[in-house]
């Protein structure tokens, strides 16, 4: 993975002294709550329902042993021994003292880690598929992009301070695993006819308030002309971009109020003004840095290896935790292992740190040190050797971190919820609770197969609910939490918005109403159907009919 | 009449504090002094000069019996969270894999 350079380091090392500095100052009533509010969100830092919160960027889902012990020790040390992961790869801390900020951001900067621009109207980190460089369908790597990008937006001057936050996501898969279309801009890794690879640009996808999917800008700009191309984006957000009302803000709204069309003609101008400048990153920049990323020594290895058949035939548990946890890995003999962070009756993404001290042993024994964090809240271990997946998974399984349900009704993804954050209307995390046990049967799982469960306990959507395949919102409905369930959302390259099934439901009901929408399901899929294609098959009506008449 | 205690965050931990008749900040809101909507809004003034002390300090409905704060998010913040976490909440490793 990439290492800092001396720049990185004096880049952060400076900004940890700088924000000490604040810290101080604010102690002290040198600055005043108005005053530090803005500087303490540029640092990660919020101000959450029951306590400080610590936002830690995690560039593009990846992490070494080193670092996720790091994570582990500022958990057991300044935390209460635990941490959430979040739908943008990151990891909070719920409990930090304000007090102990500096010392923890020195902690994290040791080991090259920050949490800048995880908050603010900056660009934020840069997200991308958590199976980068070992996916089998990927046309490229997007990770030295990713970072490429990470590179060209810290700090970028112009767009520090945008109208609102911007999320980028980049994906070199064919199919989409990092959301492409529902970021300000997503980035697809794409082969022209001429077979050069360039970048397919999707421009105002979004969820909160206002849910879009993203449309595509551009087909295809060349990897020498990808920094231009961005900045011109962000150069016309910048400018035209409402400024006047926080829900209007985001560059969605202005593609919508330009037309797509009248946006790219935007982009084009400016694109042609800047075009092949001092902007662009040279191509000896994007091979010194894509060198970070250079493959493993892989042993010569065969897929399938005798002792992984002989595990599988021998115990039924291994057998579905490898159908459903371990994917197929574009180099013979390997896979990539998802450990899955949703336990029956747990709390979808948090890991406590003797889980993270685990995992990075895991990860040095069996993955050669190396771990990603998802944006479903999961940890993957990308490089691991079939034959010895078995062992991985016994050290799993006493760990409680073998929960074989990646991409099942109980690999929920849900926000913290009224139970941590100040902007909620309702809890998520009970209602994933309730939701992971009544599914809680493993083998009742995999019959369902297939299909993605979102949980957002407010509209800014940070659960994903738009896109779930089940998707629900929580709401204050006269001050009793309320629960809409949206059916058909997809965040994949089918993308789609999630149709709202209904009026709202109490916690109870809305499980209830699941049970009757994969009731639906059940009956009426075809052979091998999954269900979001079931849906877009019969539409929503059946499962409307079905719930009304169970309510 | 509506009843209403002083609650803020404490500058140095952020964690939640009510004002006490004392004047002081408790971590308990049973410990809370309990206000008409009127002194309330004086002790709310008086309590953000304290600015080295807490952050943000408002005033929370009280329910019209007990001494609850109406409004779940208020319950949920003088209560925390109502689900158990970390270390606490470890999910055992044989219900952990569904079985």
């Amino acid at each position: 993975m990439y290492r800092y350079d001396e720049f990185d380091h004096q880049v952060v090392r400076e900004r940890v002294a700088e924000f000490s500095d604040q810290v101080a100052r604010r102690l002290s009533g040198d600055l005043s709550e108005e005053q530090f509010r803005p500087l303490r969100l540029m640092n990660g830092v919020y101000l959450q329902l029951h306590a400080y919160m610590l936002r830690v960027a995690v560039p593009y889902g990846e992490l070494t042993s080193g670092k996720m012990r790091r994570l582990a020790h500022i958990a057991r040390v300044y935390d209460r021994g635990y941490g959430h992961f979040t739908t943008r790869q990151n990891i909070q801390f719920n409990w930090p003292k304000l007090s102990d900020i500096p010392a923890i951001l020195r902690e994290l900067a040791e080991v090259e880690m920050h949490a800048i621009q995880t908050s603010g109207n900056c660009i934020r980190n840069v997200t991308t598929d958590a199976f980068a460089g070992v996916a089998a369908d990927e046309i490229e790597d997007p990770r030295p992009w990713a970072e490429v990008l990470r590179q060209w937006s810290t700090f970028h001057p112009e767009f520090t301070y945008l109208p609102r936050k911007f999320k980028i996501a980049i994906s070199g898969g064919a199919q989409d695993r990092a959301a492409t279309f529902f970021h300000d801009i997503g980035i697809r890794l794409v082969r022209a006819e001429s077979g050069d690879v360039g970048f397919q640009i999707i421009v105002g996808g979004g969820m909160g308030r206002t849910p879009r999917v993203g449309r595509v800008l551009n087909g295809f700009v060349a990897k020498s002309e990808i920094l231009s191309y961005l900045e011109a984006i962000l150069r016309v957000y910048n400018l035209h971009g409402r400024r006047d009302n926080k829900y209007k803000a985001r560059i969605k709204i202005l593609v919508d109020a330009l037309t797509l069309e009248g946006f790219r003609a935007e982009v084009d101008a400016e694109w042609d003004r800047i075009r092949g400048s001092v902007v662009e990153v040279p191509a000896e920049e994007v091979e010194r840095i894509g060198a970070y990323f250079a493959d493993p020594d892989w042993q010569a290895l065969a897929d399938n290896p005798p002792e992984l058949a002989a595990a599988r035939s021998r115990s039924a548990a291994f057998n579905g935790w490898v159908s459903a946890n371990v994917m197929a890995h574009r180099v013979p003999g390997y896979a990539a292992v998802t450990v899955s962070l949703k336990p029956v009756g747990g709390i979808p993404g948090d890991a406590t740190a003797d889980q993270m001290d685990a995992l990075a042993d895991f990860a040095d024994r069996y993955s050669l040190g190396a771990l990603r964090v998802s944006k479903e809240q999961n940890i993957v271990l990308p490089f691991v050797r079939q034959d010895q997946l078995y062992a991985l998974w016994q050290a799993l399984v006493a760990e409680g971190l073998a929960t074989a349900n990646k991409g099942l009704i109980s690999d929920i993804i849900a926000c913290p919820g009224l139970d941590y954050c100040a902007l909620a209307n309702a809890r998520s995390i009970p209602l994933a609770q309730m939701i992971s046990e009544r599914f809680s049967d493993i083998a009742r799982q995999h019959d369902i197969g297939e299909v993605t469960l979102n949980i957002s306990g407010c509209i800014n959507a940070c659960g994903h609910h738009h896109v779930g395949n089940i998707g629900i919102l929580g709401v204050d409905k006269r001050g009793e939490e309320s629960y809409q369930l949206v059916l058909g959302g997809d965040a994949t390259q089918t993308a789609a918005i999630g149709d709202i099934a209904g009026p709202g439901f109490t916690a109870e009901g809305v499980v209830d109403a699941i049970e009757t929408v994969i009731g639906v399901y059940l009956a009426q899929r075809q052979t091998g159907e999954p269900f979001i294609d079931t849906y877009r098959r019969i539409g929503l009506t059946p499962f409307k009919e079905a719930i009304n008449a169970a309510r | 009449m509506s009843r209403q205690i002083v609650s803020a965050n404490r500058l140095t931990d952020g964690l939640v504090v009510f004002r006490t008749a004392a004047g002081t900040w408790t971590e308990r809101a049973e410990d809370a002094r309990v206000y008409s909507v009127e002194e309330a809004e004086i002790e709310v003034a008086a309590a953000s000069r304290e600015g080295t002390v807490v952050v943000g300090v408002y005033a929370v409905d009280l329910e019209e019996q007990g001494s609850a704060p109406s409004r779940l998010r208020e319950r949920i913040r003088a209560t925390g969270p109502t689900v158990a976490y970390g270390p606490a909440a470890v999910i055992s490793p044989r219900r952990a894999a569904g079985a």
